[in-house]
């Protein structure tokens, strides 16, 4: 049963909410500055808490079920979390209170920067910036600085691997960069040969995501970054991979020269139905100059009896801010308490146990589904959802069918370069009984696709549900509870 | 930590991929730098997580132990207990993007209610689903009015009431354009008016913010024609909640609404994360970024709701598209969306008022102390600019003893316009009137030490 909308749950006169009287005289409020009408809904409390806890049994979250969803990182995200964030020391504290009143929070900031540095290999971390994209935008920006800052204007060149998610080329055009994209070679490595061909005076750099979208870990990468370092390019790495190479392999010990992280992927921080994120971005000593501030530092060292003493600063050269403030720090206070809670070996193991996920799934479905680049996968990994002799079945009636068992669908139609692509990532929070589950599920869905295809096409049945009408809402563009033009109704 | 697998599980997977053990699934990976030795610590059980965070919340003093008269862009509210205890919701706080509408129709619903109360507030014709904060916002805003003009009009007008890290972050995002950015060094008393003579047919878009960074209420209805007369856009960026009481921007003009939503309920939180608003006309609904619901019907006839005009989006458009936004701000949207609900009409509109009075009661009795004086005669809503008889930052720094934030030091960040003596100060529902009265006590006594 649809739930009514807000707008439908009210009726004039209800309130939800109230507040004291003034204990202070009424000011006079100027007519002329004053509204006449405030469209807003009138709900009683117990129904507002009602609709929006109804609304939320519609979703599927980690909390629910498994949820596969390749590149995006679901794993587990602990409550303990959600407890440390609402401390009040965290939840209420002004951003431009004076730093002596702050040092907690300035401090959890700098340690969480170590902590990306040690993981990662780089000698600087910003945590400005508010997600993955937001990371891209400002770690080109930092390429480009470093360009013109050598006076090397000609450098307008961003190499893209076809792999690579859609907002590498959309970040890469907001700072004003000419995209050449890069085709995959038979291993799903960068083409070498497409990648030198390029490899000129106009290079600005290379954007890679490793492991790449198809959950592969680029076997020439350091033949990549030194042909683009020979060029005088710079290497970007798309960081949205971390989880499957923390205390394994660092980014910067590799050649990348900048990266973003996604705190809400790789240090379990919830997704929010969509976000906030954060995306803090690391960088070598030599683009440290252009980072965007403020950063968290230490100004004084202290002593034996005096705590050191934590402020936030500009780098010399920066970029600018790239958001108000000091970016998404309850978001930073919930990943600092997950990296605490693992710690080194723990970390590594969260990866290793990702990698083993995600083969051990691979490995369970490579009879039934086809892997068009079969070797051993990293944190994901990335199948074709057609077969021949079911012509009429797409990698989205695999998908919706999953629904009807309680799975999440891997992630559908990308990256572009696989036919019907299933990408599919376990997490390693997943006990084999999960992925024992999820493959029998596919290979199941897989007997249907030959025996009842219709039973695909018309997924799902078992949700609340069914297939929603795309077209119709993009031709019709109801965008809101009442339509623009019939608003005074 | 947090994982399940037990000695039989690992060895089971294991032979089941043909390796003999973990390492050996690492074998393509570059050796020489392989499990790097890691300078971190050990782990920790929750118990001694929770200890430590607490340990380390303990060092920062909060706005419920001090009084605090700060403002400048995020201001300390109070957020009903249904607000959080709805954002606690795993189905709503694990889930992600709506990508899967039958299984998402919690986050799709909400949103779209979420767009459709900005809809309201605002008097756009349309919202979208989030901009990471009123930041971005209007850095969205500046690039969607150059591309609306093709890249032909490369002007953009910047009221100096802006945000100064709104505008910091349009001047980081434009760097690489041909995008001029005018207006920032107009004289901060000379009004809006004082943007009028830079626009021209080059202007693509006019910002301004209301009620600006100095508190102000200005009337834009000239500034607006003007824009509209060059055919040249008008963004104003609003503090969504001063719109419980004044006149929505859809009422005098404006063609954009952007505003920073972390006054519907949202924490403090130390600047993040927030909600940027993002609403326009109708016209302008395939130029906007970022993600859009709109509502359709499902194979059973059931009304239902999806992400709609994704064509504009980067995991389609890659290069061409309007903007890289992937992951928003959803959880604090809906965050937002309940706040919205909760309060309504009357409830948004009551407190709306009860700001309006105490920081007037508030600016009438610090206007009252001797060397004190509202900087500005314009009507204001909950935040007001005082010029001080002595710098600020001394008087904040002996407020601090009374248990005291005061408001934020103008001359920070204007301190060539004449603002070295500056206090914005801001006053909520969360103060009292007797915790005004002992400000205006300890502001007079700092004031003569
Ligand atoms: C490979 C990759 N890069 C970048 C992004 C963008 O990150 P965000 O959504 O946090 O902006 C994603 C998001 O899913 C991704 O999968």
């Amino acid at each position: 049963m649809p739930e009514p909308t807000v707008f439908e749950l009210s009726s004039p006169g209800r309130q939800g909410a109230y507040f004291p009287e003034p204990d202070v005289p009424r000011a006079d409020i100027p007519k002329s500055i004053m509204r006449d009408d405030l469209p807003l809904p009138e709900i009683a409390e117990v129904d507002v808490v009602r609709h929006f806890t109804r609304l939320s049994q519609l979703n599927h979250g980690v909390d629910t079920g498994f949820y596969p969803l390749g590149s995006c990182t679901m794993k587990y995200n602990p409550k303990i979390n959600e407890e440390t964030v609402r401390l009040a020391g965290f939840a209420n504290i002004h951003p431009l209170q004076p730093i002596e009143t702050v040092q907690g929070a300035i401090g959890l900031m700098y340690e969480l920067q170590e902590w990306l540095k040690e993981l990662s290999g780089f000698d600087e971390v910003s945590l400005q910036p508010a997600a993955g994209a937001h990371g891209e935008l400002t770690g080109v920006l930092i390429m480009r600085a470093y360009h013109q800052a050598r006076k090397d204007h000609k450098r307008v060149k961003m190499l893209i691997p076809d792999s690579a998610h859609g907002t590498n080329p959309a970040s890469s055009a907001m700072s004003g960069l000419k995209i050449v994209q890069l085709p995959s070679d038979a291993r799903g490595n960068i083409d070498m040969e497409a990648l030198c061909a390029e490899c000129d005076d106009t290079l600005a750099g290379i954007m890679i995501t490793n492991p790449s979208t198809l959950g592969l870990f680029d076997e020439h990468l350091q033949e990549v970054c030194d042909c683009v370092h020979e060029a005088g390019g710079l290497v970007y790495g798309d960081g949205a991979n971390f989880n499957a190479i923390m205390g394994i392999s660092r980014p910067a010990d590799c050649g990348a020269d900048v990266l973003h992280f996604n705190l809400h992927k790789t240090f379990a921080t919830p997704h929010g139905g969509g976000g906030p994120g954060s995306g803090p971005v690391g960088v070598t000593a030599e683009l440290a100059p252009f980072l965007p501030g403020p950063i968290a530092a230490v100004i004084d060292e202290g002593s034996e009896e005096e705590p050191p003493l934590y402020s936030l600063v500009n780098p010399k050269k920066s970029i600018g801010r790239v958001k108000a403030f000091h970016g998404h720090f309850g978001i930073m206070v919930r990943a600092f308490t997950y990296m605490m809670m693992l710690g080194g070996e723990g970390l590594r193991a969260a990866s290793e146990h990702a990698v083993l996920n995600a083969n051990y799934i691979q490995a369970r479905l490579r009879d039934t589904y086809t892997i068009p680049y079969d070797r051993i996968c990293m944190h994901e990994f990335v199948a074709e959802g057609h077969w021949e002799d079911a012509p009429g079945i797409h990698a989205l009636d695999i998908s919706k069918r999953l629904m009807d068992f309680g799975i999440h669908p891997p992630t559908n139609y990308f990256p572009l370069i696989v036919p019907e692509a299933l990408m599919i990532e376990p997490t390693e929070t997943e006990s084999k009984e999960t992925l024992d589950v999820f493959a029998d599920t596919m290979i199941k869905i897989a007997e249907e696709a030959l025996t009842n295809p219709e039973l695909l096409q018309t997924a799902p049945h078992n949700t609340p549900f069914g297939r929603l009408d795309e077209v119709k809402a993009a031709r019709e563009l109801v965008l809101c509870c009442w339509l623009p033009e019939n608003k005074e109704e | 930590m947090f994982l399940p697998h037990t000695d039989a599980d690992r060895e089971a997977m294991l032979r089941t991929i043909g390796v003999e053990k973990i390492a050996d699934l690492f074998k393509s990976l570059p050796g020489e730098h392989l499990f790097p030795e890691l300078d971190l610590p050990p782990g920790v059980t929750e118990i001694e997580a929770l200890e430590e965070l607490q340990h380390i919340a303990d060092a920062n003093e909060t706005t419920g132990e001090l009084i605090s008269f700060l403002g400048a862009g995020a201001y300390n509210h109070y957020s009903p207990a249904v607000v959080d205890s709805i954002l606690r919701r795993g189905e709503f706080y694990t889930a992600y993007t709506p990508y899967q509408p039958e299984i998402s129709q919690g986050t799709l619903q909400a949103i779209f209610e979420y767009q459709s109360m900005i809809v309201g507030l605002t008097g756009m014709d349309v919202s979208n689903a989030s901009h990471y904060d009123g930041a971005t916002a209007v850095a969205e805003a500046v690039n969607m009015a150059y591309h609306n003009f093709r890249g032909k009009r490369a002007k953009i007008v910047l009221s100096p009431g802006l945000h100064p890290h709104y505008r910091e972050t349009v001047h980081t995002y434009t760097v690489d354009s041909d995008i001029l950015l005018e207006g920032e060094h107009t004289p901060l008393d000379a009004g809006p008016q004082a943007l009028i003579p830079l626009i021209d047919e080059n202007t693509a878009l006019v910002a301004v913010q209301y009620p600006d960074f100095f508190g102000r209420v200005h009337d834009f209805s000239k500034l607006i024609e003007a824009a509209h007369e060059a055919k040249a856009l008008v963004a104003v960026h609003v503090n969504p909640l001063a719109l419980g009481l004044l006149k929505p921007p859809g009422d005098f003009g404006a063609d954009i609404v952007t505003g920073e939503g972390q006054s519907l309920g949202i924490p403090l939180s130390f600047g993040g994360p927030y909600l940027g608003i993002f609403a326009a006309r109708n016209k302008y609904v395939r130029k906007m970024a970022g993600r859009i619901v709109g509502e359709t019907q499902d194979t059973r006839g059931q009304r239902g709701y999806v992400l709609t005009l994704s064509t504009r989006e980067q995991h389609i458009r890659r290069e061409r598209a309007t903007s890289n936004i992937c992951t928003n701000q959803g959880l604090v949207a809906l965050a937002a969306a309940v706040y919205m609900s909760l309060l309504g009409k009357n409830g948004l509109q009551q407190l709306a008022e009860l700001n309006y009075h105490k920081a007037h009661y508030a600016a009438e009795q610090i206007a009252s102390i001797e060397g004190f004086e509202l900087a500005y005669a314009e009507p204001f809503f909950n935040e007001f600019t005082v010029r001080c008889p002595k710098p600020v930052a001394e008087l904040n720094a002996k407020l601090l003893h009374f248990d005291i934030l005061g408001g934020y030091d103008l001359g920070e960040a204007y301190a060539n316009a004449g603002l070295e003596e500056h206090m914005l100060i801001a006053v909520t529902e969360m103060i009292s009137r007797e915790e005004i009265d002992h400000f205006v006590e300890a502001l007079t006594e700092v004031t003569n030490a």
